[in-house]
């Protein structure tokens, strides 16, 4: 278990130094940091699940008899550790709009209006006159029933610009994530097949290139060959089916680099195990090896990954939406940002701040019921 | 692997220039290793002539220029590359190659910074939490555990919006990411330190905090500090062409490796090479980076060394 541990974990801080752009994750920072902490082999330490709770490790091999009731104290504990981050992750994003420089309403009216009635009156109409506790709730309350405030540059229902562009960005998403898996899958059992060959070492280079690559510049480089030179596709793809190939493939790219190099590696660690050795002595075929002993093992160190690349991707979504004009979460981020249009801003942030919190939450909770281990003790 | 990781007697190659390695007498640790052992490690002797070149490319190129990078010209817009302009010109007519040389110093730069300022609070904050410990501890670290709940680039666009666009700014917002990492990293690394039998002898023998920091606490943390701030100086630069590519970072017309390809993409129909040179270099360099992360990861980190 030690073992598999730090290979996540190493694996993991190559991916926080990789991803097209935008990388750093919770998980994958708990994972950094217990990669570096074993350098001072701190191997009771890390254990107290204060931080990570991986069940991994922190939760492997408790010793109650009772292997469902640990599985849902595991479970309740989870759940409950995400309300103090969805409060603290609400304060933050709350506080946005009164860290920016100067009044508020200033920034709504633009600089140049400086009618003193109308700033009294958004005062009072946006609840600024009121302490910052009593904003603040205001505000929850507001986001909790949906209400996210009115967007100043659009002029419309924030709730509904994230209503229309969501939807996009999932679709973008999910399916960089099919692509990254399927392909980054595939590169890394070859590669851990053919463990120190010039495949592997190709596999394996062509992996790290893909997950350093600036997703901004290689979404460019592909619009350049194969809808400038090759007219595959259209430059300005919109929302259709094929205004969508171009762009999870630059999402999905920087993610298959990664996965690639993570499924090699529990590959071989799974293929390493005696009882593989002993299938292998027995006569069963290596593909009946592979698929009966290793890959079902590999697959369970390959879940958490998979729930933070959801968390990377739907952050790299913010660059490549941009890259191809393509409507979604990120690009509306990117262009309240620039036309300071704090609501939506605080909007999109909080949204995917907190979808991020919840996939990370899900893949914890799933763990437990994947791997039989962590449920019988 | 044949290092000499531990207590050879060679004279080791310490590549800790940090500013605490002076007045610590070091033991043969695990900082200490042979430059030539360190270079057959193929992907660490890769990425470092890789970026090595880049860097020296972009600190010594521009003295060889004479161009203004901004200087525009009606006439020559949109060519090809050739001898004259290396990398072509863009839609001011400006030479790309002299743009790339003058902004790879921003891009450069900034990322530098970027580590420097982000790791450096992230250190202290971490010394302070490890060191006091108690509530102190329990609520610095919980403020790391909430930056560390939004994903990178969402916390550098936030910090971006509240601080809006421009170079120092971009710095600052992605300098704010690190933070927490650094933070967490040395808050562990300190307080599992602080806990081991031979602290708990330094202190009865009447060692203060200042002397368990430098000679016990430092030296412990430094081979990952070295390994993280590596790939995050690779990182850095991503990210800083990244907020100039989204219109938050550099301003035009100064040129910088994000702000140009923003630039170039509008054009990315009839001017490949705007986009396609700065970018490569880019990729190179953060490719560069991450084999030397990766390279050093394997020689300083004990547990994958000693296979």
């Amino acid at each position: 278990m030690q073992v598999k541990v730090r290979q996540i974990s190493a694996m993991l801080a190559c991916r926080a130094s990789g991803n097209g752009l935008f990388t750093a994750s919770l998980g994958g920072l708990m994972f950094l940091d217990k990669d570096y902490m074993r350098m001072f082999d701190v191997n009771n330490q890390h254990d107290g699940g204060r931080h990570g709770e991986q069940p991994a490790t922190s939760r492997g091999r408790g010793r109650g008899p009772i292997a469902g009731a640990r599985v849902s104290g595991y479970a309740v504990r989870r759940v409950a550790a995400l309300l103090p981050l969805l409060v603290g992750i609400s304060v933050l994003v709350f506080l946005v709009i009164h860290l920016v420089p100067g009044d508020p309403v200033a920034a709504i009216l633009g600089t140049s209006d400086n009618n003193p009635a109308l700033v009294a009156r958004l005062h009072q109409q946006l609840g600024l006159n009121l302490p910052l506790p009593a904003q603040y709730l205001h505000w929850v309350k507001g986001v909790v029933t949906g209400n996210f405030g009115y967007s100043y540059s659009q002029q419309i229902a924030v709730s509904s610009l994230l209503v229309t562009n969501l939807g996009d960005t999932a679709q973008l998403t999910v399916a960089a994530l099919g692509f990254s898996l399927v392909f980054g899958s595939l590169v890394g059992v070859v590669a851990a097949r053919r463990r120190n060959t010039v495949t592997d070492a190709v596999g394996m280079g062509v992996a790290l290139i893909f997950l350093s690559m600036p997703s901004f510049w290689l979404g460019l480089i592909i619009i350049l060959v194969f809808a400038v030179q090759l007219h595959w596709f259209p430059v300005v793809g919109g929302v259709s089916f094929s205004g969508l190939i171009l762009p999870a493939l630059t999402l999905g790219l920087a993610s298959m680099g990664f996965i690639a190099r993570f499924v090699r590696s529990s590959v071989i660690e799974a293929g390493d195990q005696p009882h593989v050795i002993i299938a292998r002595a027995k006569g069963l075929r290596r593909w009946t090896v592979l698929r009966r002993h290793v890959l079902r093992n590999s697959v369970l160190a390959v879940l958490p990954v998979i729930g933070l690349e959801l968390g990377n991707l739907l952050s790299g979504a913010v660059i490549v939406e941009t890259v191809f004009s393509r409507p979604g979460l990120g690009r509306l981020l990117v262009t309240a940002i620039l036309s300071k249009d704090y609501p939506t801003v605080q909007a999109v942030v909080l949204l995917i701040a907190v979808i991020y919190a919840v996939l990370n939450l899900v893949v914890d909770l799933l763990y437990p019921v994947l791997d039989p281990r962590l449920r019988h003790g | 692997m044949d290092q000499q990781v531990g207590l050879s007697g060679e004279p080791g190659v310490l590549i800790a220039p940090s500013a605490d390695s002076g007045d610590v007498p070091t033991r043969g640790t695990a900082l200490r290793f042979r430059l030539r052992t360190a270079l057959r490690h193929r992907s660490l002797a890769t990425g470092m002539v890789l970026c090595l070149a880049i860097i020296a490319l972009v600190v010594i190129g521009p003295f060889f220029i004479s161009t203004n990078p901004n200087a525009q010209n009606a006439v020559d817009v949109f060519l090809a590359p050739s001898a004259q302009h290396l990398m072509g010109t863009d839609s001011f007519g400006r030479d790309v190659f002299t743009r790339v040389l003058i902004g790879g110093r921003t891009t450069l730069l900034s990322s530098a910074a970027v580590v420097v300022i982000g790791g450096t609070a992230g250190t202290i904050i971490g010394l302070i939490a490890g060191i006091i410990g108690g509530p102190v501890n329990f609520v610095l670290m919980r403020l790391v555990d909430l930056l560390l709940a939004f994903p990178g680039i969402l916390l550098a666009l936030a910090v971006a919006a509240i601080l809006g666009p421009g170079l120092v700014n971009g710095v600052i917002a992605v300098a704010v990411v690190l933070v927490p990492i650094y933070a967490r990293l040395v808050e562990r690394a300190t307080t599992v330190v602080r806990a081991r039998p031979y602290v708990d002898a330094a202190v009865t023998l009447g060692a203060g905090m200042g002397h368990i920091m430098r000679r016990h606490v430092i030296p412990n943390v430094a081979p990952s500090l070295i390994v993280l701030s590596t790939s995050w100086i690779g990182i850095a630069a991503l990210w800083i062409a990244g907020l100039g590519f989204l219109g938050l970072g550099v301003q035009p017309p100064s040129p910088e490796w994000g702000a140009i390809l923003n630039e170039g993409a509008n054009y990315i129909t009839i001017a490949w090479w705007i986009t396609v040179f700065p970018g490569t270099i880019l990729a190179l360099y953060v490719v560069g980076m991450n084999l030397v992360g990766d390279g050093l990861r394997d020689q300083l980190d004990p547990t994958v060394s000693r296979r």
